[in-house]
């Protein structure tokens, strides 16, 4: 298993946020973390990051133990990760930005050039500054930069979001060009249609709980459990 | 990066004391006062180093006034220390060769010390400019102001790059001592002299610009030497007059950026 969680418990404060959250990421695979608004997807994905650490559990990143350790550490490691709100660096240029995602432990496909293949937008704004480009375009630059480290494991979390249902069309077709990569990926969801399109596996949270696991065409054939956990 | 060090004078203060104290110690040797001005930033910055990793570190996410207290407790610390270290009485830095004596460029007398200092400041305006906006050390470094946890998840150590910041400041804190040695006294209290002008130019310019702190000195200084000229018994109130005129037109400074 690529990436394994075991029974893991994260506290804002004191406010318990995630209870025994379990989930596994196979090689290759794409899962996805669907729930609506505030039900801890964030949270999974940032405890994974170290970002909001658990403060019990396991979490197995290829054999070894990661909660504990710091940001920097586990993305040297091999996790990518691209945040909800598109946090891109406003006073980088866009190649800056860039190569801020390089992860010199990691050899990989993703170098300059190549990600300047699959975002061409990017190329042509390379010397403009990141906080000129558009919300699009800027969602392109936060992937492009985490795949800049040659990621073992991409967790995008809400990648969607705010976006025109153009932009998501692209979004989507450049993330299933990861997927036939053979890039595991781990997102993050509400807009449901979008993802289920990309994902073989779905966990659903509710509440700081996962609430439902199977495949996606589990998922797909029984519109109940949409309507009752995404309310769709 | 969001960190208020008010001490960073009295590190001026120390990187002056070392200036004085490293060149008494080789005053035998030829070139005493360029060796002490190489060593003394790099102690300065050294003793930076520990203060960012056992102090301020404990206190980025509280706070900014708790930032001020203990930077402030800092001022009282590190002015002690250099008394009972070198005493209270003043010392002096002889004018290093070649710099020693004046130049007279069409009748007017100049030292040439000054005019060496005069030029140090563009340069190290230049250096630090380039460092922070063209080298990849440089985008870390705005990378990790701009966001932390951002940078962290793309790999970024931030604590390093806090610490070597910090240190990187205080080297400069300590060279300008340093520097200052040879042309005035060293003593308890040299600190305090240029904390509230380093404040006013800081304010003036806009926090974390490095533009704006050039900016600000050059107008800070043209106003203050008119100011001694047609006023001198007010030319103290000019600074604070222009930091008032500043604050009011642009409250985020001539340079820096509205919040």
């Amino acid at each position: 298993m690529l990436l394994s969680v075991e029974k893991v418990n994260t506290f804002y404060g004191i406010s318990h946020i995630l209870f025994d959250i379990s989930m596994q990421v196979a090689e290759g695979e794409v899962v996805c973390l669907l729930g609506r608004n505030g039900v801890g997807k964030t949270t999974v994905l940032k405890s994974i990051m170290g970002l909001a650490p658990a403060r019990s559990g396991s979490i197995l990143f290829m054999g070894s133990e990661i909660r504990g350790r710091r940001p920097f550490e586990i993305a040297r490691l091999g996790i990518g990760f691209v945040p909800e709100d598109r946090i891109i660096f406003p006073d980088l240029t866009v190649k800056e930005n860039l190569e801020m995602g390089v992860n010199r432990k990691i050899q990989g496909p993703w170098v300059l050039g190549r990600v300047f293949e699959a975002f061409p937008i990017l190329e042509k704004r390379q010397s403009q500054m990141g906080g000129t480009l558009s919300g699009g375009e800027q969602q392109m630059l936060t992937i492009a930069r985490t795949l800049m480290g040659n990621p073992r494991l991409l967790l995008l979390d809400e990648p969607s979001e705010g976006l025109s249902p153009l932009i998501v069309r692209e979004l989507g077709s450049q993330i299933e060009l990861l997927k036939n990569e053979g890039m595991p990926i781990l997102l993050s969801e509400q807009n449901s249609g979008f993802t289920l399109k990309l994902s073989d596996r779905a966990y659903i949270l509710e509440k700081g709980r996962i609430q439902w696991i199977g495949s996606v065409s589990e998922l797909k054939e029984d519109p109940g459990i949409m309507k009752k956990y995404l309310g769709v | 990066m969001q960190v208020l060090n008010l001490a960073h004078a009295s590190l001026y203060m120390l990187g002056a004391y070392l200036c004085f104290w490293v060149s008494s110690l080789l005053s035998q040797a030829a070139g005493s006062f360029w060796w002490s001005l190489f060593a003394a930033p790099l102690l300065v910055a050294v003793f930076g180093g520990i203060l960012e990793a056992m102090l301020l570190r404990r206190i980025y996410d509280r706070d900014v006034l708790d930032q001020f207290l203990l930077t402030f407790a800092l001022i009282l610390i590190i002015g002690d220390l250099c008394k009972l270290a070198w005493g209270v009485e003043y010392h002096t830095v002889d004018t290093p060769w070649p710099l020693d004596g004046p130049v007279i460029f069409g009748g007017l007398v100049f030292p040439k010390y000054n005019l060496f200092l005069i030029g140090c400041g563009p340069l190290l305006y230049v250096c630090l400019w380039s460092l922070i906006n063209k080298t990849r050390l440089g985008s870390v470094v705005r990378a990790v102001t701009y966001n932390r946890d951002m940078a962290s998840a793309l790999g970024v150590n931030v604590s390093w790059v806090y610490t070597g910041v910090f240190m990187l400041g205080c080297w400069l804190a300590g060279l300008g001592g340093a520097l200052v040695a040879p042309m005035s006294a060293v003593m308890p209290g040299m600190d305090m002299v240029v904390l509230i002008d380093c404040f006013i130019i800081v304010v003036i310019g806009g926090l974390g610009s490095i533009s704006g702190a050039f900016l600000g000195s050059i107008i800070f200084g043209l106003v203050t030497a008119f100011g001694i000229l047609v006023a001198p018994r007010l030319a103290i109130a000019f600074g604070f007059i222009l930091m008032i005129i500043v604050l009011i037109i642009r409250p985020w400074g001539l340079m820096g950026k509205p919040e």
